[in-house]
């Protein structure tokens, strides 16, 4: 039998056994991980993709502490059933800026990766403050609190800082300006309103989300879900099939 | 009761020996064994059948050419096939001789339920009663009209909704910023007086200030317009609410309620079918 004999060294050596096993391990990660950084077909770029602007990324960080996650997902499956209710399937490019994503894989309450542009900013306020008074067989929780917080946007460009070194596209000018353009985001007249569209495109919806003069964490979760899944144009857009 | 001493089996030891306790080398059951080999074949063949280990070039697609983007596509392409017919006779008829006909007026009407119960309860209810700042669908009092046609327009383009340049538009001002607390206090009252709530009482003064700032959009007799949205003032119709705050709340801030526009998310069918169920519901025009 040769060599398979020897594995009594291998079982008698803690050492031994542990560093094979890290190694065999390692194979088997390294074949299913790597190939994923250099076939082109799991790399799509999708038009449209843009990183958060300072509000909506302040917005997602509200969507992580508060745990919407919990019971919302953000990932629309390849299905018949959830493709007509939802909207167009989930890209992988969809996420490409979210650090980390909200895929999630448990839902008790809806799918929210298209949730943006469905309802007005108004329902949403209603909504987070009494869920129960627009939908009255809803379970969700109440986040009337998010109204009187004061958004903190002192550590705005250290938040984007953060974003860029894992990968995000901020330009320095983006960080140095965060605060600016997040203030800009709350008003369409406002004179910062040119730099922010300079900075994330023209299609970023700028208005007071919560209808009231002071800048809440209200705001910024809703104009995070207002741009949840519209940055893609689906009416342009054609998938490759074999992705 | 001392147990008696194992009966040595037929069976050879594996030789490994720990503090002289030896293991037994039993074969596996015969079931077992042949059943984890055929999970082995299954997985080759599994893995040669569908898309499964990457290759230099790209991902190996797999004999079958499966792929969950094709399945959906395909899924979704079979029940647009089955419902062509149907579907293409909505869009053909007129709006207001769809649910009589008698192909597609069933069709159509369920159809609409089912779209008005993913996309519209969430604000209307699911009954389409409604409820505050969101509009019943169920009576005979329409903001922007209650003909087929007008409800057809409202779901495609939406209100005061901003990303569709068809969408229905008004801008009711905020009087706060034109008018004193006391003489929003009178409008407040006159408006009471209109529609007989509150106890209020019709006075000059704020017949008056009605007419100069109220009634280019909802009428010199406050029964509303529709080609700006204002309500009708003289019913007991509120979608606000009627009591002297909120009235005052609504004068002072303004109300300027916001729905989607649908046309980018629903099908021109699926807008018929929503529009014609509305309809339906009993207030329809």
């Amino acid at each position: 039998m040769g060599i398979l004999d020897k594995h009594g060294a291998i079982e008698r050596n803690a050492t031994l056994l542990m560093v094979l096993s890290l190694i065999v391990v390692s194979i088997g990660g390294l074949i299913e991980i790597v190939p994923l950084f250099y076939l082109q077909n799991t790399i799509e770029d999708v038009e449209g993709m843009r990183p958060y602007t300072p509000l909506e990324l302040a917005g997602r960080d509200i969507y992580i502490r508060e745990g919407c996650y919990v019971c919302h997902s953000q990932m629309i499956r390849p299905m018949r059933d959830e493709v007509e209710r939802y909207g167009h399937y989930s890209l992988a490019a969809e996420s490409q800026y979210d650090h980390p994503f909200q895929w999630g894989s448990k839902r008790t309450g809806p799918d929210l990766s298209r949730v943006g542009g469905r309802y007005s900013d108004n329902w949403h306020v209603d909504h987070l403050t009494d869920p129960r008074s627009v939908v009255p067989e809803s379970i969700m929780p109440e986040y009337a609190f998010l109204k009187h917080t004061p958004l903190d946007t002192k550590y705005i460009s250290d938040r984007l800082k953060a974003d860029q070194m894992v990968g995000v596209p901020y330009t320095d000018e983006m960080i140095a300006s965060a605060r600016e353009d997040l203030l800009a985001q709350l008003d369409p007249y406002s004179d910062g309103i040119d730099t922010l569209m300079a900075h994330y495109g023209d299609k970023v919806v700028a208005r007071n989300f919560d209808s009231q003069p002071e800048l809440t964490e209200m705001d910024a979760l809703i104009a995070y879900l207002q741009v949840l899944g519209t940055m893609v144009d689906f009416s342009t857009f054609e998938p490759a099939a074999s992705r | 009761m001392a147990k008696k001493p194992a009966k040595k089996p037929d069976v050879e030891t594996t030789g490994h020996s720990w503090d002289g306790i030896e293991e037994y080398n039993n074969p596996l059951p015969r079931w077992w064994l042949w059943t984890i080999y055929a999970t082995i074949v299954w997985g080759i063949g599994y893995a040669i059948a569908y898309p499964s280990f990457p290759l230099p070039g790209g991902a190996f697609p797999g004999l079958l050419g499966y792929s969950s983007r094709g399945a959906v596509e395909a899924d979704i392409a079979k029940v647009e096939a089955q419902n062509a017919p149907l579907v293409a006779r909505i869009n053909d008829l007129e709006l207001t001789a769809i649910a009589s006909d008698d192909q597609v007026g069933e069709f159509a009407v369920q159809g609409g339920k089912a779209v008005f119960q993913t996309f519209c309860a969430q604000c209307h209810g699911a009954g389409a009663n409604g409820a505050k700042g969101y509009p019943s669908l169920i009576d005979d009092d329409w903001l922007w009209g209650g003909t087929i046609e007008d409800i057809h327009q409202t779901i495609s383009h939406g209100i005061r909704y901003e990303a569709d340049p068809d969408t229905r538009s008004s801008q009711m001002p905020a009087f706060g910023e034109f008018l004193s607390k006391e003489e929003i206090a009178k409008l407040v009252e006159y408006v009471g007086s209109r529609s007989g709530i509150n106890g209020a009482v019709e006075t000059e003064e704020g017949k008056n200030l009605f007419l100069d700032n109220c009634a280019a959009c909802h009428g010199d007799d406050a029964t509303g317009g529709r080609e700006v949205g204002a309500p009708n003032l003289t019913d007991a119709i509120w979608l606000y609410g009627s009591d002297p705050e909120t009235l005052t709340q609504t004068v002072t801030y303004a109300r300027q309620g916001v729905m989607p526009a649908w046309s980018g998310r629903l099908s021109e069918s699926q807008i018929r079918q929503a529009a014609v169920y509305i309809h339906s519901l009993g207030g329809g025009e």
